[in-house]
Formats: structure tokens, sequence, C-alpha cells
């Protein structure tokens, strides 16, 4: 059997590992990515891709910054004829407790500190704003103007696209069954062909997929899958209604910008599964809970459900680190807001396979912080 | 903007030359045109587009239509009022 051999092997085409290829590509490296199916068939491309730069802690806020400095020329960068549908009528979160508008107010405060434009806001503004919200129960939201929408596929397409365009291979259909490591070193993988691929560096980027593959050289990641859901509706007039993120029983909605809307409800009885099943009792409780908030959708139609699984880490945050075998850099676990860092995580996890020093500061994305418990809490999660 | 003259996805107004177009760059299968395109993504989910769209696959990757991946049709099926679904059904 041959074996071929790269620079850098990427395991997982969500949009951290084509984000990654693009970045490699461009300086050079050469670089190979597998991904199972086509790429974003996984987390990504399911994804609601919100884009928002509210969060509680400084280093997503640094990261969270650099993704809206990317996504307005991003498309014209990529350059690949697919449209990535890149919007910017804002973000909200909808508190209906004194003690959440107290923490909302602490994220802003953080943001604001940050030249984030964030603003908090009354219930009386925001009826004067957006009058087809109905808003009852509510004590105020924080906003963000700048944050929005992108289309998570072609956003995991076209950085694949443009990654072969120059110069990587990008094998979809192509299933890494396992990762060889020899005295304590990477050495490859073994796709399910049976073809073998040897690299001195491999990216494992491969969400919740990423757990067994990273046990497969006795890496143990406490990453799990949890399935989401969404809905969209057939298109309607577009009014930019923004994402608004009800913080009560965790329902969302946004317009897309060929005027379909997108609900989603978070439900702590989801099954912990990468089974993108569907469920009927999701569509009878988000559209009760949406209607609820925007009556003049009671007569729009539902097009289409779907599922897609977080990969979620005990903290609600990511891993972005080497691992004990030499060579090994995992970057999954982003628990839900994976998506809107593509261009982050790609830009970080390009400098680590380089030897560059990060742009951030990744200390709290160690995944030594499991085993000594210094959890990195985000008080923004979703 | 041009007039379209042969579109095949009428859901989104996709012709049959940026299908060709796409499969030629690389795209050969059901799934990947769909989330390039939108073909099958809007209210009919691919009841008109289909078919031409996976005898174009045949004809560009030589595989007979049976072995081609056809993609997903998701729930409901056909377009649903909200307002019906959000009613008690107890």
């Amino acid at each position: 059997m041959t074996v071929k051999t790269a620079d850098v092997i990427i395991v997982g085409g969500g949009v951290h590992g084509a984000s990654t290829a693009y970045e490699l590509a461009k300086a050079g490296v050469k670089v190979v990515l597998f991904e199972k199916e086509y790429l974003g068939s996984g987390g990504s491309g399911r994804s609601a891709a919100g884009l928002r730069q509210h969060f509680g802690t400084e280093t997503n806020l640094h990261m969270a910054k650099y993704n809206l400095q990317v996504f307005p020329t991003l498309e014209e960068e990529l350059d690949t004829g697919m449209p990535l549908e890149f919007t910017q009528w804002g973000y909200m979160w909808v508190a209906y407790a004194d003690s959440v508008l107290a923490q909302l107010q602490k994220n802003v405060d953080l943001q604001r500190s940050l030249d984030i434009p964030s603003v908090m806001m009354t219930p009386d503004e925001v009826k004067a704003r957006w009058p087809y919200l109905c808003m009852d129960g509510i004590i105020g939201v924080a906003f963000c103007g700048d944050d929005g929408h992108i289309n998570p596929q072609t956003l995991t397409l076209s950085y694949g696209h443009a990654a072969r365009r120059l110069g990587a291979t990008v094998k979809t259909y192509c299933p890494v069954v396992k990762l060889l490591a020899e005295n304590g070193k990477i050495k490859g993988v073994v796709t399910e062909d049976g073809e073998e691929w040897h690299a001195p560096k491999v990216l494992l980027s491969a969400g919740p997929w990423s757990t067994p593959l990273a046990a497969t050289v006795g890496v143990e990641l406490p990453v799990y899958p949890e399935r989401h859901n969404l809905l969209i509706t057939e298109p309607v007039e577009v009014f930019d209604c923004p994402m608004v993120l009800c913080l009560d029983d965790g329902a969302y909605f946004k317009q897309c910008p060929n005027g379909t809307f997108m609900f989603g409800r978070d439900d702590p009885g989801e099954p912990h599964t990468t089974e993108c099943s569907n469920s009927a009792k999701f569509l009878e409780g988000v559209t009760k809970s949406v209607l609820k908030r925007i009556p003049a959708l009671s007569g729009v139609r539902v097009v289409r459900q779907w599922s897609g699984p977080y990969d979620n880490t005990p903290d609600h945050n990511a891993i972005i680190d080497w691992t004990p075998v030499e060579g090994l850099l995992v970057d999954c676990g982003w628990s839900g807001h994976g998506l809107q860092f593509g261009p982050a995580g790609g830009r970080v996890c390009k400098e680590l396979l380089m030897g560059e020093k990060p742009f951030v500061d990744l200390h709290r994305f160690r995944l030594s912080r499991f085993a000594e418990n210094d959890l990195f809490f985000e008080p923004a999660f979703i | 903007m041009t007039e379209k003259k042969n579109i095949i996805c009428r859901c989104e107004e996709i012709e049959i030359d940026e299908i060709r177009e796409w499969i030629n760059a690389g795209y050969t299968n059901f799934e990947e045109l769909k989330r390039i395109l939108r073909v099958g993504m809007g209210p009919c989910q691919g009841r008109g587009c289909r078919d031409i769209i996976l005898r174009e696959l045949s004809k560009a990757t030589g595989k007979p239509i049976a072995e081609l991946l056809p993609g997903v049709i998701r729930p409901p099926v056909k377009p649903v009022k909200a307002r019906l679904l959000a009613e008690d059904n107890e």
C-alpha cells in the first residue's frame, strides 16, 4: 500500500476545518482535509448561524470582534461565486428576570469597553423600534446592531472551494476511521477506504465526532453531542427582523435575507446524539413560543425542519489546544456557537500549526482545564 | 439582469445552466448542489427539480440514477401554517 503524505492533515470539514485549510493553503502549506460527507454536513451547515458580539469574557469578545471584521468582505475575498448572505440586522438578548438583566448589563459594559457598539434598551424603546414584536413580560434587552446572519452552508463550502483553488486537497465522502500515533507523536490517519496518510501535524476539528477519533490515539475529550432543532418558513416581505433570543424558554427567531424566518428553541430534554432525526414536539413547542412574540407570522407556512448536533463541553466553551500526543491539535467543543467563530478559529489554528503566536491568548481554551477544575465560565452562552 | 431562460427550480428560480456550471466545478451530488443553489430548499422541496438534477448528475458522473444520493425531504413535507402547528392538540 502506498502511503500518501502532507504537511498538515485536517480531520473534519466543518467551518473550522475548512477555514483552517483555506488559511494554510494561502500560506503555501501542503494541506489535505478529510470530511465524512459533504462540507458542512455536521453541525456547521445545520447551525442557526447567528453572528454576535454578545459575550461576557474578553477572550470570546476579542475573537467575536475579529469574526465581525472578516465577514463583511469575506465573500469578495473567497470569490467563489457562492453568496454568503451576510446581513447586519442586529442580535437581541431579551431578559424576563432581574438577575438576567443585570448579567446582560455587565456583558454590555465589557463589550463597550472593547469598542463593541452594544446597548441596553427598555421595553418601550424596543416597542418603538420594532412595533411588530410582542414582548409581554420583558424587562429589558441587550442589542448590538452590527451583529447579524450568514449562510452557514455557503460559508463552509466557500472556504473549502477557495482552499482547493489555492492548492489544498479537500476529500469529501472520505471518513477517517482512526488516527495513527507512534512514540507519543502523531503520524497520520487511516480512511474508511483503507488509505493511509501521514503528516507531522494533524488538526482534529470534527465537532462531536472528534471524541471517538481522539480516543483512537488515547486522547480523552470531554465533548459530547446534543441534538438541536430548527425550522424555516416560506419567504415573506423583508423587514430586517433581527435575531431575537428570549431568555425565558430559549426560543429564538430571525429573518433571513431571502425573507424566510428561522425559528429555534433549546430543549434540555433533547437526546445526546449525532443522529439528525426530527421531532414533532419541537414543531409544536417552537411555533407556540415564537408566535407569542411575533404574532404577525401566524399565517406564514413552515416549510422544513431539521436538526443537528452541538458539540458540548462541560463549560460550554471550545477546546483549542495541542493534545498530549505531539503534533495533534484539537479545535472542537464549541457547544453551539462555533459556526460564527469560523474566521477566528481558522486563523488561530493556522497560527498554531505554523508555529506562530496566536493573535489571541488561548489559555482559557486549553484541554487541561477540565482535569484542573479551572473551567472557562462564559456568562453569555445559549 | 438578463432574463432567465430555462428555469428548472421554480421555488428558487435556478436555471439548468447554473446546475451544469456547478457540476462542472466538481459538485457532483444533490446534497452539495442543494446547499450552493438552494435547489430543493423551497416550498416544494425539489418535487419539480430533483429528477432533472439527478439526470444531469448521472450524465456527468456516468453513474445510474439509482446509485446517486437523492437528498433529504424534510418534515412537514408540505408547507403548514405556523398557527396550525402551534394549536393545542390536547
